[in-house]
């Protein structure tokens, strides 16, 4: 799952997806139906389709769709996503595990396609914009060029980014070297500059340690270090402080604000935990069954948020910097699964509004994103950022304003 | 190999009138670190050092601290899962701290553990109905009514279909098999359950609905419960009192709104305010203090006071001398010579060289 291994070992292309592109159908707009996707398979590797216009925004995802065809049928990690984010800004992606963050992160970074562990055939379709040049169908070793040096990652585990036999130091080294031709003196006083910058004590001395003679800290740490060494102007943090404990997690949370203000990358930062966004992100996107059911900038969502999963998310945390509450407000049920997404509003069988919008709407019509702040104009997918705010879902603004305001507000 | 020193004096606990259900003096748990064939004991690991608690009966004690501090070993030493080192364990007055396996039988009836992981804690080739009625077979006991109907009652307490009975772990999710191990904890009608992260595994949604669940029972069944988890939101909402470990030791022990309005101990205070808040409007107007480093390891612990390489207040004679775990106030112990919040114990120390 790492860019070091890649980046150094050569690349691969994952066995049938670019075959597929090359011999496949002459292209056509993306199919609208997912059973489409499965059969030609051929999303991936297409020039972006007609009348698509790059973007003026750093990072621009339009409509991606990242399945996976299982035994059990297709899983849908990400059905339609769409986002855009700034140089120098922070975007949040909050969700319940399996809701799709980090399939749309290793997406970004092109891992699907060119990681060689991965026997699974995935189908791509969509568009990824990274600084005009579009991702999804461009060449697997060009994508491979852009990581490490314009777009790094750090991942949950340092261990699944950090060679257990090779010193951390000799690590950072490769990952300078693959994109810099310098000898390796340069590089190692590279490496020791960046251990230092990331706070490891004596970084002169162990620069030559092994990944297992670190603390969990000190590897999230080096694992920082080795992602920014080529100062990236896109950094992907999925799940980047889950595993440490609230010190440690304060101490990488500040270094992470920090290395953004130094060098003005954007910043993605994938989590489960609200506060731990709440602290990072400038703009929120939150998922619920491989779809995006609420964004808009940080403060919003959070003083206003529009979507009862939201809500559901905010009443199931006691919240330390509140008075104390009784109890808690849970979301009934459990995340769908990902093969048999329920139909209509993904959300549905757990939604105690469910039975708000006539008709049955909820449960037959999936909700689009829908701007919350302007009278509930569609979100335009191609221009998907900017500060607006959006929910899909299908009670009026004014219902959800009210309920918000009138029965979740006062119990949190 | 065994050090049984006591560690400070507790001085005037509390005023609860009410006996503990659970005593827990001096508690030591050393493991042991061998080397060579003859496994020649070269150093330990001190994962419990040292503690004293009691827990009162009906009551929610929290515990909290960082990874490695010790907490699953307390929670193992005192369901008797893992045999302690040093110091005593007394429950309902009577001393089980060195009872052989067999009669530590009806103590295991009282005291039941809920495990972390909701996976692991499961045996995957066993129906639910098998695994919540394993305390049943394994205490002799056929409870009225047969054993069928009391395990659905029991899945139903929780939550739960009587139908479940004949499926297997691997056809639930994460909360329905943490329900599975609650219903299991709760088959024999224990005092006292010592739960180990039981919410921490889980999605925040599921969370939610597992923290109301054992609110419920508690209120219920009457239950008197340990929690052991690392989320301090969490430990403040299920708890009444709340004991923050630190490498080994109680640093601080106090009831819930004592501990989070007015933390005595650096450590404690340092840790609230590293919790990250979902509220972007607050972030800048918070003053974090940032700990340096790591936990140091617990084989080779600083001397005197544990916390002393990373805490911003060291003087000299924390380096030198130990701080007792002490009520300053009524229900409200700390182990720090300059605590925060109350009186200073050693006003005029030196600063210390280092930190
Ligand atoms: N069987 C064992 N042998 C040797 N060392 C052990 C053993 N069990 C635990 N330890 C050590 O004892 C210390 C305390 O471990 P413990 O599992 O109690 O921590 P914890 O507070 O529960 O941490 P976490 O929050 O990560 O669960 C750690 O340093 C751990 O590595
Ligand atoms: N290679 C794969 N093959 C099949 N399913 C996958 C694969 N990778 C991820 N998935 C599925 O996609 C869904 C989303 O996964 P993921 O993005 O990892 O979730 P999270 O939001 O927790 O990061 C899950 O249901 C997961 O099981
Ligand atoms: S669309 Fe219906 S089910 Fe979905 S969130 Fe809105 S009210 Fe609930
Ligand atoms: S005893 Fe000294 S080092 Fe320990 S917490 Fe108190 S002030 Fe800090
Ligand atoms: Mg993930
Ligand atoms: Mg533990």
């Amino acid at each position: 799952m790492t860019d070091f291994p890649d980046s150094t070992a050569g690349h691969r292309a994952g066995p049938s997806v670019p075959d597929t592109a090359a011999d496949g159908p002459p292209p056509a707009a993306p199919p609208a139906d997912p059973a489409d996707l499965t059969r030609t398979g051929a999303a991936v590797g297409e020039p972006a389709p007609a009348g698509s216009k790059a973007p003026t925004a750093f990072l621009e995802v339009r409509d991606l769709k990242v399945h996976f065809p299982t035994d059990d049928g297709i899983v849908k990690s990400v059905d339609g996503l769409s986002f855009s984010l700034e140089k120098g800004r922070t975007l949040g992606i909050v969700g319940e595990s399996g809701s799709g963050k980090s399939v749309t992160s290793l997406a970004i970074m092109g891992l699907h396609r060119a990681s060689r562990q991965q026997r699974s055939k995935v189908d791509m379709s969509g568009e990824i914009w990274l600084d005009g040049k579009e991702l999804v169908g461009a060449d697997p070793d060009e994508v491979r060029r852009l990581r490490g040096r314009e777009m790094a990652m750090i991942f949950q585990d340092p261990l699944s980014a950090l060679h257990p036999y090779y010193t951390v130091g000799s690590q950072i080294v490769e990952a300078y070297r693959v994109h810099h031709a310098v000898d390796k003196k340069t590089a190692r006083k590279r490496a020791v500059e960046m251990l230092d910058r990331v706070g490891i004590p004596q970084p002169d001395k162990r620069v030559d340690d092994h990944p297992h003679q670190f603390s969990g800290g000190m590897r999230q740490r080096a694992m920082i270090a080795m992602a920014l060494v080529n100062n990236p102007e896109l950094l992907i943090a999925d799940e980047p402080t889950t595993a440490l404990d609230v010190t440690v997690q304060a101490q990488i949370l500040d270094l992470i604000r920090d290395l953004q203000k130094e060098f003005g990358s954007a910043v993605v930062i994938i989590t489960h935990d609200l506060g731990v966004v709440a602290e990072l992100a400038d703009q929120l996107l939150v998922m619920y069954g491989g779809r995006c059911i609420e964004r808009g900038p940080a403060e919003k969502v959070f003083s206003e948020p529009q979507h009862p999963y939201t809500w559901g998310l905010l009443g199931s945390m006691p919240r330390i910097d509140r008075e104390q509450t009784d109890r808690l407000i849970p979301v009934k049920g459990s995340p769908p699964s990902l093969i048999n997404v329920p139909s209509g509003c993904a959300f549905n069988p757990r939604c105690p509004y469910a039975d708000v919008p006539e008709d049955d709407l909820t449960r037959t019509v999936r909700p689009e994103l829908r701007q919350v702040d302007h009278g509930g104009t569609p979100a335009d997918e191609g221009v998907a950022g900017g500060g607006g705010h959006f929910a899909a879902c299908h009670m009026a603004p004014e219902e959800r304003a009210r309920i918000w305001t009138e029965e979740i507000a006062p119990k949190l | 190999m065994t050090e049984t020193e006591e560690t400070g004096v507790v001085a005037g606990t509390t005023d609860e009138s009410a006996a503990p259900l659970l005593r827990v003096r001096g508690l030591v748990r050393h493991f042991p670190i061998t080397k060579g064939l003859l496994k020649r004991q070269v150093g330990a690991v001190q994962a419990v050092d040292g503690i004293d608690f009691e827990v009162r009966p009906g009551e929610t004690l929290g515990v909290v601290g960082e990874s490695g501090c010790g907490k699953s070993t307390m929670g193992r030493l005192i369901t008797r899962l893992d045999e302690p080192t040093g110091g005593t364990i007394e429950f309902e007055g009577r001393d089980i701290t060195h009872l052989p396996p067999g009669k530590l039988r009806p103590m295991r009836r009282d005291v039941q553990m809920i495990f972390q992981d909701p996976y692991g804690s499961l045996n995957p080739r066993h129906t639910i109905g098998g695994i919540v009625g394993t305390p049943f077979r394994l205490q002799g006991v056929e409870p009225e009514g047969g054993l069928k109907k009391e395990v659905q009652r029991l899945l139903e307490l929780v939550g739960l279909s009587p139908e479940h009975y004949n499926r297997y772990p691997h056809e639930f999710s994460g909360g329905q098999r943490q329900r599975i191990g609650i219903a299991r904890a709760l088959a024999l009608k224990p005092k006292l359950v010592v739960a180990d992260e039981p919410v921490s595994a889980l999605d925040v949604s599921i969370q939610a609905q597992v923290v109301n669940l054992m609110d419920d029972l508690q209120d219920e069944l009457g239950l008197t419960y340990v929690i052991i988890a690392h989320d301090l939101s969490v430990i403040r909402h299920v708890s009444d009192r709340i004991a923050v470990m630190y490498l080994g030791k109680i640093v601080e022990l106090a009831d819930r709104k004592s501990l989070y309005e007015a933390p005595m101990h650096p450590y404690t205070k340092a840790l609230l305010s590293a919790v990250p808040v979902p509220d972007p409007k607050r972030r800048t107007q918070r003053d974090r203090i940032l700990l340096k480093g790591d936990v140091p390891s617990p084989i080779d612990p600083p001397s005197g006071c544990r916390f002393r390489t990373r805490c911003w207040k060291a003087t000299e004679v924390c380096a030198t001398t130990e701080p007792p775990l002490v009520a300053l106030r009524t229900g409200h112990e700390v182990a720090c010579h300059h605590p925060e919040n109350a009186p200073d114990g050693a006003r005029d120390d030196e600063p210390a060289k280092t930190a």
